[in-house]
């Protein structure tokens, strides 16, 4: 089966984050980047329903220029080859219109990705993408079996609920992060990756973005809280005072 | 603004709240059919076409997140999800896991889309009006929905809990939080990337995937505070926070936090607990 991954590239866990000059988005100046991780375990997901089912993973990405190295890591761990669609746009129609118009040339069996982006998270890149191939989706997916013709899935529901569902192939999952482990590149799946095949595909005629980000910045700060920095012994002692006399909870 | 209020069982009231502040011509419906993408897809399209609002609300359910998007895409537009404040033409919503929020403005005519937070409204539900859509169909089948085998930890009755996220860093940390809850007589919880890593049971998880508390107090070491996070235990009434990054959201709900490095900080805390015993 044919099986591709839908892959976003985000800044590093943890980065130092800083708004740009116009105060719309983050600086990306001197930011390192990765795959956002639960877009990590829908490729580990496409990777190991290969290994059980044979056929191919293709990994697909919209952004600049530099994704072509998460499309490159992508590979060491075992994706068979990438398409990179060189445009750097994070509208979620866009993004989606663009990954419709090039997954429908390939038309793979089954489409995977994360549940959600860690930069803008909003969470629909998989559904809107699914609307418009046409295809069935579920979200939040838990489990994937892949049976005849059809998939099987367990979808996470809120407070520890969950649900089978079925539908027929192909279809788009939303893949939950923690569904399995991920595994690293290895020395030779590193050099493998040099010789695969990303094929680069400049932009299709975009649909007009329905919302714009306006303003980014940092949430007001609560005044409430009594927050205690320095020296750790100190402002352990203090906490343990204030929970012991202020808020009388110990 | 005439605004359509889509109105399930979870955040019925929060939704219709919400509806009310965006708009002066509010209509409410819940949908009569048993839940797929496609069948609520295709009843709330409809509905759409009958009643042409400028907006749709939605509560930011796992059920939203599944099919509203399709139902946007449908219109050209994108869903604007998981707002926490804000009204037409602008909302506010959390970007980078919490770190920025974003005003994030409509463009162009209607109808635009939005989903509410959980908790950023608050209001009564009341009874609303049922659509049964003309004709339904469903590529997806669903099963009957299903909790894994009974939890073996029930956080919820917990006075105290400490709870550890990301910040640990590896597995063979866990005994340095372990300690801190000994040392208060306290429950040890997790963030859920620490459950996915198999660092600790899914059973310990706190969070919207995992159990909500409401303890006296709760801990939180090396937890950035996610919103997932943050609905699971926003409820406690007093809650600490330790983090080495004095930005991290969880010290927006803290009550009293430390900034600094949880490996020096919370030796220090388990050495000031017993001294005051």
């Amino acid at each position: 089966m044919k099986i591709a991954v839908a892959i976003k590239q985000v800044p590093l866990r943890d980065s130092p984050l800083r708004i740009n000059a116009a105060g719309t988005w983050i600086d990306e100046d001197n930011l390192n980047f990765e795959i956002n991780e639960p877009d990590a375990y829908a490729l580990e997901e496409a990777l190991q329903l290969r290994e059980k089912h044979g056929g191919e993973v293709v990994v697909i990405s919209v952004g600049p220029a530099r994704v072509a190295q998460t499309i490159r890591e992508a590979l060491a761990k075992g994706a068979d080859r990438g398409i990179h669609i060189d445009v750097a746009t994070l509208d979620t129609l866009q993004v989606a219109h663009l990954l419709a118009t090039a997954l429908k040339a390939e038309a793979p069996d089954l489409i995977l990705t994360g549940l959600q982006s860690d930069d803008l998270g909003y969470g629909q890149t998989g559904v809107v993408l699914a609307e418009l191939m046409g295809l069935p989706s579920s979200t939040i997916i838990m489990q994937v079996e892949v049976q005849t013709g059809k998939v099987r899935v367990k979808r996470e529901l809120e407070d520890g609920w969950f649900q089978h569902i079925e539908m027929p192939l192909p279809a788009v999952l939303t893949i939950q992060s923690g569904l399995n482990k991920l595994r690293y590149a290895t020395l030779m799946g590193i050099k493998k990756a040099k010789t695969k095949e990303i094929k680069v595909v400049s932009a299709s005629a975009l649909p007009q973005a329905s919302a714009v980000i306006e303003k980014l910045y940092a949430p007001e700060k609560n005044k409430q809280g009594q927050i205690f920095d320095g020296d750790p012994k100190a402002a352990a002692a203090k906490l343990v005072e204030k929970l012991r006399f202020e808020a009388r909870v110990l | 603004m005439s605004v359509l209020a889509i109105v399930e069982q979870r955040m019925a009231g929060e939704v219709l709240a919400a509806a009310r502040e965006f708009g002066a011509e509010v209509k409410a419906y819940s949908i009569d059919l048993p839940y797929t993408a496609d069948a609520y897809s295709a009843a709330v399209e409809e509905l759409i076409r009958k009643e042409n609002p400028e907006l749709v609300v939605f509560g930011h359910t796992y059920q939203t997140r599944d099919y509203a998007p399709k139902v946007a895409a449908r219109f050209g537009r994108v869903l604007i999800g998981d707002v926490i404040a804000g009204k037409p033409p602008v909302f506010v919503r959390q970007m980078f896991q919490g770190k920025f929020n974003a005003d994030v403005r409509i463009v162009g005519v209607g109808p635009h889309f939005v989903s509410i937070q959980a908790g950023a409204w608050r209001g009564e539900p009341s009874p609303v009006e049922s659509f049964t859509p003309s004709s339904t169909t469903s590529r997806q089948v669903p099963e009957a929905p299903f909790r894994e085998a009974a939890r073996a930890v029930d956080l919820t009755a917990a006075d105290i809990i400490v709870s550890v996220g990301r910040g640990i860093k590896e597995k063979e940390n866990i005994p340095v939080v372990e300690a801190l809850a000994q040392a208060l007589g306290a429950e040890l919880a997790a963030s859920r990337p620490i459950c996915d890593a198999g660092w600790l049971p899914m059973d310990r998880q706190v969070g919207s995937s995992g159990q909500t508390v409401s303890p006296k107090v709760y801990i939180a070491v090396g937890i950035s505070g996610a919103i997932q996070h943050l609905v699971g235990m926003k409820g406690a009434k007093t809650v600490v926070a330790i983090n080495k990054d004095p930005d991290a959201p969880i010290f927006e709900v803290a009550h009293y936090g430390i900034v600094g490095d949880l490996f020096e900080v919370v030796p220090a805390l388990v050495e000031e607990l017993k001294k005051a015993k």
